[in-house]
């Protein structure tokens, strides 16, 4: 490759904040899932959410929008590691779809 | 119309567009037959995954469950949804980058074992099989419900539908005709829910709707002297809930029906933006089941209150299904408590039942009847393909006759198909006792087994086949032992009382996460004690963490 296309973070550098990221986002999975609608669930049960106990809420409607959520953030931020470390695929370099 | 005579047009014209998609989606090599030529865009392959995982468990049991189980029912709300936040951020797309046909495949490459890919493909045709009969047992019972017909011809016609595409089309076929499936299951879910949420709250949104509604339930639990619906721990300890949970989540990104729809895309970015529309598909009807649930609950205990069990017994739909035999109502007395007459009640009925609960029209209810078809038909169809992917790709094509040509394993995978849909069907027209309890511990399985050596796969380089093997054996010998000590007493005879209650208070349900975590303990402290994997096997865990392919000057560049 040359130094006109060189990427702005090389592959090390790639991996670290894949994991990086991949741990934010699985925090606060746990967070969503677990703490907030299972080990939190009877005090936060207290708290009105338009009518319905937010504990009971989470575990139930909250916990599910917050988990399709994270996996739209976790696409959208790869996408954007993906260029700034050049390792997208190309688009013609894919193979095309096998004719049947 | 009746309601069997629009059943008949509903299942008629979708039955109808499923064998178009047949026809049209023929296959005529092995990368089409078992990952449709890698081809489906994203979106489509959402839907197909949404129907795919959607089973007549999803469609028709779950929300009946979380009915029953109030607050505790969350377990399967968030079990089956959570588990695509760890497919999608630690599997999908680095098996997708990968790219083979099967998960065996993986196992057996990152393994460097043939041994592993053997033992890896019998564990996905075990648990396809428990999987596969719940399904064609759902169909049966829909058609003897609806149709009138005995659920061993409701069987045989199931059989003969799936044998048709998934024959014919293999995995192309089977995702184009999930993508309608999918369609048609959504559709039905949701239209009798709207309905319902208009009905009580004047507000169509059912997930708005439940904020009216939960208040007028937990007020009228209480006055019937029951606890309220939306207070946790009544059923399950929270520290079960905590355990089913995980299971049920490390469960789902571990199940090789799942995971293999993320070959069937075109690159790495379709896998992940696969995984994203998938649970947006699968949330749209996981956020209405627990607006079904209280509904049903309101509408049941509400004529309750207001008829009595004796009253009730003059009711359309109590009649209807008493006939079946789901509605025990010669157990109904007068003055009977709330809660005996709810135990009366099948659970799996609650979805059926509910559009006849709120007085929707019979088009409606013959349209629920159709998705709950495809929604059991849909799952059949991709346990299929694992089936006939573990015995004709990694059993016979890898193991047997490694030298076979591609038309002669395309053959051999398509009587694998046949194979495979005539045990499923014996399965569900003579079912052994046994196989709510065998799915509902195949998570415990898949999470304690596969989970953990596939994420070490990826995200430890260093990983070997040792520690594997070790890891795989305990946590499966583990969990297989615990539930056999927690359940034999319901499937082997003269066992009257579980051997072992609970296992430091987790139940038989739970128990896979600790088989988990020992299946990760073990593969760890092996793998140290052992030397590390061969170079080649390093530079495989190095390419596929890149969505790009690597050349090989670039991978020895970046390993320094």
């Amino acid at each position: 490759m040359d130094d006109s296309s060189a990427p702005d973070i090389d592959r090390d550098t790639y991996w670290k904040k894949t994991i990086r990221r991949s741990l934010a986002l699985l925090a606060v999975w746990f967070v969503a899932g677990f703490v907030m609608s299972i080990l939190l669930a009877e005090p936060l049960n207290s708290i009105d959410f338009g009518g319905i106990p937010f504990g009971f809420w989470m575990a139930q409607q909250g916990s599910i929008f917050v988990f399709i959520a994270l996996i739209l953030i976790y696409v959208l931020s790869m996408q954007q590691l993906d260029r700034e470390a050049g390792v997208e695929e190309d688009e013609e370099d894919t193979p095309p779809p096998t004719a049947h | 119309m009746s309601i069997i005579g629009w059943t008949f047009l509903w299942v008629g014209i979708t039955f109808s567009v499923y064998i178009g998609i047949a026809v049209w989606s023929r296959v005529s090599d092995t990368a089409g037959f078992y990952v449709a030529g890698q081809g489906i865009p994203a979106v489509a392959n959402g839907m197909a995954v949404g129907a795919d995982w959607m089973s007549a468990a999803s469609f028709i049991s779950m929300a009946g469950l979380v009915s029953f189980l109030g607050f505790d029912g969350s377990v399967y709300l968030m079990g089956w949804t959570g588990g695509y936040v760890l497919l999608a951020i630690l599997l999908a797309p680095f098996l997708r980058k990968f790219g083979e046909y099967t998960v065996p495949d993986f196992v057996a490459k990152r393994y460097y074992s043939n041994t592993a890919r053997v033992v890896a493909a019998v564990a996905a045709i075990f648990v396809s099989f428990t999987y596969v009969a719940g399904q064609m047992r759902g169909v049966g019972v829909v058609f003897s419900r609806f149709l009138e017909v005995s659920v061993t011809w409701g069987v045989v016609i199931g059989m003969i539908i799936v044998g048709i595409y998934a024959v014919l089309g293999g995995m192309k076929g089977v995702t184009w005709t999930q993508v309608a499936q999918y369609c048609v299951l959504i559709v039905a879910y949701l239209i009798p829910t709207f309905a319902i949420a208009y009905t009580l709250t004047g507000n169509p949104i059912p997930q708005i709707a439940i904020g009216e509604v939960l208040p007028r339930l937990d007020g009228l639990q209480q006055e019937l002297g029951l606890g309220a619906y939306s207070g946790p721990f009544s059923n399950f300890s929270m520290l079960n809930v905590f355990c089913i949970t995980v299971v049920l989540m490390a469960g789902t990104a571990g199940l090789p029906h799942v995971i293999v729809r993320f070959y069937t895309v075109r690159d790495v970015k379709s896998a992940r933006w696969s995984a994203f529309w998938a649970l947006l598909f699968i949330g749209l009807l996981y956020t209405a089941a627990p607006a079904v649930a209280m509904f049903s609950r309101f509408y049941i205990l509400d004529s309750f209150a207001q008829l009595g069990a004796s009253g009730m017994q003059e009711l359309g739909w109590v009649q209807n299904w008493a006939q079946t035999g789901l509605i025990k109502t010669q157990a109904w007395t007068d003055g009977m408590a709330p809660g005996a007459l709810l135990d009366t009640i099948d659970r799996d009925i609650i979805v059926l039942a509910t559009p006849e609960l709120a007085n929707l029209s019979n088009w409606v209810v013959g349209l629920v009847a159709a998705g709950g078809l495809a929604a059991a038909l849909s799952t059949a169809s991709g346990l299929m393909i694992v089936i006939s992917s573990s015995l004709a790709h990694d059993i016979y094509g890898e193991i047997i006759n490694p030298d076979a040509s591609d038309q002669r394993r395309l053959l051999v995978g398509r009587l694998a198909i046949f194979a495979g849909l005539v045990v499923a069907g014996l399965l569900g027209i003579y079912p052994p006792g046994f196989v709510a309890e065998v799915v509902a511990f195949a998570f415990g399985l898949a999470a304690a087994s596969f989970f953990p050596i596939l994420v070490l796969g990826i995200f430890w380089k260093r990983c070997n086949r040792q520690g594997a093997v070790w890891g795989l054996i305990t946590g499966l010998a583990f969990t297989f032992v615990m539930i056999v000590l927690m359940r034999a007493h319901v499937v082997v005879p003269g066992v009257e009382t579980p051997i072992l209650d609970t296992f430091l208070g987790i139940n038989a349900q739970g128990i896979g996460v600790v088989g988990m975590v020992l299946n990760f303990v073990v593969t760890v402290a092996v793998t140290k004690a052992t030397p590390a994997p061969p170079q080649d096997v390093q530079d495989m865990v190095e390419q596929i963490r890149y969505p790009r392919t690597l050349s090989a000057e670039e991978l020895r560049a970046g390993s320094a």
